[in-house]
């Protein structure tokens, strides 16, 4: 059926057959890994961004000591290499739960790969939402906060009605951005030897010596997931702004 | 993509030191509250000291401080270099013609949709894979260069770099009022001038704030090059936990040097933005 | 592999965390291939002579062993964290090791080459290997070794895995590389290794190169240590071992007196 398109481009059907998703194909456990990639950089954004909400609420509303710790938080998060903060957690943070299980007699767990992933990358994503967060909230009109707790809200009631709907929109070009940080930053995690998209490229690339064909289609991967979702995050952005008045902050 | 405003999650690392204002950090400090979490944190560190094993030290002075100096040159050439670069890319797509703004902008869009390691890897092992088919390689003046690693890792940075900035200042040049340009063609400036006196210094002004965060996540991302042999500062903490087993106190140390560069980066950029918003009005 | 149930998929899949099953032993491989003793294929089931061994090992023992690819830089620290519970993994029984973990007795031994790049022929010592760049894999006792006799009139360059140092020395970027013999003799039988010539072995160092491979076990384990080493004991005696053995390799690598 191809065989007109292998005999015009000569090596094309080599490269077919290595990326097939079959076995001896490595494309599938490129998909598989592409998979665990997306699964992680979700459940990190996820955590991301309620830290991060709890964060900015923290830093703007908290008291002295929990603003300076906060401070600390995102200084140190954003200023020491994800690499380093992914070691030291995921070593350091098994040990210690585990010495914490043991202390209260607990038996001692094992921390799914999955799961260590997600508490690293997002421990980092929380830093960087609490600061986008945190700037988007404070940008939000005093006059619309004033006029909800006059019709008497609570807390809780106004930062659900008021605050959060008119944040989000200014706080989505932000968020986008951290997104798009954390599907690339789960490529950190083939230096730990979790077989995320990178990892399985490495593996299908030494076992074949393929450079060049895998690095490629995984390059061509995260690509794909990087404009997909910037196209989904700009369509809900759209959607928020829908019926504000006068011209958009972010794009010129 | 993502326009230079919403880069939030890149801006700078809360300020260290502002200049001249040492009565104010005084006073800043000399919170009851303050005390107390410094004095706490100095309590945690002597512990950290006292009971932790730093007997590795002495032993890895020497390699540390070579590995540390190949961090700063390795960063700090790629981010000149990279500007260099970043700064006709973002020309190109803010008032290039569609044949060089197309290109620019793809450019820009696959070095900021895929992971860094993932560039490198391609970059010094793709290559590498092809040196054995071609022979002439070894006879060529490069091959000296070539063969080490530090010149993928300087390249991989630079194009980071280059692609990342490259949409900040694409954003930069937009930024400047478009009255400016023409009272330059007004005063009959050439338009290679009117580049360089009026529309660069004003866009450098505008990106100097996202730039200094954005160095700040490039340094973030020099350990990566350990993974393709060379010896930066990361290399060198990764050798002592392969040397003596001991895995936490390289890795807090490490974390430490890390947080001085970020804090040395924010300083000079404070400065550069001191020197440069000097005499522009709000 | 009746008993081994690869990981390499199922983590994908596993819960947030589980406990972990009392009755399971989690064996730590290294996540990257070693050809010909572990390496994955494209459906994601590892192979190779020390996965077979492993398989054999635990059948005699009588236990229920999971194979869990962990990164080889950091596959001590798993241990210690209980992210596996043995490390088997052509780990050498070296001094500096058993500083931090126990270890099982030997199930094979080989000694410790340097394989030269082309037009490389020098002698495997530090007078032939000066001013020549020399690869090692990070954390291994070639490491150590090309520290202690190499470093400084050579010049190191370490890599995270083998295949890697195997790949950069047929593209020249290096001009000899110190490995496992047995590694060795599989890469120079490859494509990529026709490049290159073996160079000879080093001189022994017990201290630094150790006593044979073993399975790395926490320490205090005696129990896992013990049973481990009934099933080394039985699948040497049985024949087992050298059955594999010989399926893979032309010699035995098994060279101890029982």
């Amino acid at each position: 059926m191809l065989d007109w398109l292998y005999t015009l481009v000569p090596g094309l059907e080599t490269t077919a057959g290595l990326l097939s998703l079959h076995p001896p194909g490595w494309g599938g456990n490129l998909l598989r890994g592409a998979l665990a990639s997306l699964q992680i950089a979700a459940g990190a954004f996820g955590m991301g961004l309620v830290l991060g909400t709890f964060g900015a609420l923290g830093k703007l509303n908290g008291g002295p000591v929990t603003r300076d710790l906060l401070s600390v938080y995102t200084t140190v998060v954003r200023a020491v290499p994800e690499l380093i903060l992914i070691l030291i957690i995921y070593y350091a943070g098994t040990d210690l739960l585990n010495q914490a299980l043991r202390a209260m007699g607990q038996r001692p767990v094992e921390v799914s790969g999955v799961a260590a992933g997600i508490f690293v990358l997002g421990t980092v994503q929380g830093a960087y939402a609490t600061e986008v967060l945190r700037g988007a909230i404070q940008a939000v009109d005093k006059g619309q906060i004033e006029a909800g707790r006059a019709y008497g809200m609570g807390p809780i009631t106004l930062f659900r009605r008021v605050t959060f709907p008119s944040m989000l929109p200014l706080a989505l070009p932000g968020l986008s951005n951290l997104w798009l940080i954390a599907t690339k930053d789960t490529a950190l995690l083939a230096i730990v030897g979790f077989s995320e998209l990178t990892l399985e490229t490495r593996q299908a690339a030494g076992s074949t010596r393929a450079f060049f064909t895998f690095f490629l289609a995984a390059g061509a991967i995260y690509l794909t997931m990087t404009l997909v979702s910037g196209r989904v995050f700009g369509w809900i952005e759209a959607r928020y702004r829908r019926g504000e008045a006068g011209p958009t902050r972010g794009h010129p | 993509m993502s326009a230079p405003t919403n880069i939030p999650p890149n801006a700078p690392v809360p300020a260290a030191l502002p200049g001249n204002a040492l009565r104010s950090l005084w006073r800043e400090v000399m919170q009851p509250h303050r005390l107390v979490l410094i004095a706490l944190a100095l309590g945690i560190a002597v512990y950290a000291g006292m009971t932790m094993r730093w007997h590795w030290i002495p032993r890895y002075a020497d390699l540390a401080l070579q590995g540390f100096w190949r961090t700063l040159w390795l960063l700090a050439l790629s981010c000149l270099l990279g500007f260099m670069l970043a700064v006709p890319l973002g020309l190109a797509q803010a008032a290039g013609p569609r044949f060089l703004a197309a290109p620019a902008r793809a450019f820009c869009t696959v070095i900021r949709g895929t992971p860094l390691l993932l560039q490198l890897w391609l970059i010094y092992f793709g290559l590498g894979s092809l040196f054995p088919q071609f022979p002439w390689i070894r006879e060529s003046e490069l091959w000296p260069y070539l063969r080490q690693a530090w010149p993928y890792a300087l390249l991989a940075l630079t194009l980071s770099y280059a692609g990342y900035e490259g949409e900040v200042m694409r954003g930069a040049f937009r930024s400047v009022p478009h009255g400016q340009l023409e009272a330059g063609r007004a005063f009959g400036l050439s338009r290679f001038a009117i580049l360089r006196r009026i529309w660069l210094p004003q866009a450098l002004q505008r990106a100097l704030p996202t730039l200094g965060g954005e160095t700040v996540l490039q340094m973030k991302a020099t350990p990566l090059v350990a993974t393709i042999t060379v010896i930066d500062i990361y290399a060198v903490a990764s050798r002592v936990r392969q040397d003596t087993f001991i895995i936490y106190e390289p890795l807090l140390m490490l974390a430490v040097v890390y947080l001085m560069i970020a804090g040395l980066i924010t300083l000079v950029f404070r400065l550069l933005e001191r020197r440069y918003t000097r005499g522009m009005t709000a | 592999m009746n008993r081994i149930v690869s990981l390499a998929g199922a983590a994908a899949l596993a819960a947030m965390a589980t406990t972990a099953m009392a009755d399971q032993v989690r064996i730590g491989i290294a996540a990257e291939p070693y050809p010909p003793f572990a390496s994955p294929d494209a459906a994601g089931n590892w192979a190779g002579w020390e996965i077979e061994i492993i398989d054999a090992i635990c059948t005699a023992a009588e236990l229920d062993c999971v194979l869990t690819p962990t990164a080889w830089d950091g596959i001590i620290p798993a241990l210690l964290s209980g992210r596996i519970d043995a490390i088997m993994a052509s780990m050498s029984i070296t001094e500096e090791r058993m500083q931090t973990i126990d270890f099982t007795n030997p199930y094979y031994q080989t000694p410790a080459v340097i394989v030269g790049g082309q037009g490389v022929d020098v002698e495997p010592t530090p007078e032939g290997l000066a001013g020549l760049a020399l690869g090692v894999q990070v954390a291994t006792t070639h490491q150590a070794y090309a520290q202690a006799y190499f470093e400084g009139a050579t010049e190191l360059r370490l890599y995270q895995t083998q295949d890697e140092a195997n790949q950069d020395l047929a593209a020249g970027r290096i001009d000899a590389m110190q490995a496992d013999s047995v590694a060795m003799d599989a890469f120079l039988a490859s494509d990529l290794g026709n490049c290159c010539t073996l160079l000879g072995s080093v001189a022994m160092d017990e201290s630094i190169l150790g006593r044979g491979v073993g399975a790395g076990v926490r320490p205090g384990e005696d129990a896992l240590r013990e049973s481990l080493n009934a099933g080394i004991a039985t699948i040497i005696a049985d024949g087992t071992h050298a059955e594999i053995t010989a399926r893979y390799f032309d010699s035995p690598i098994y060279t101890y007196n029982q």
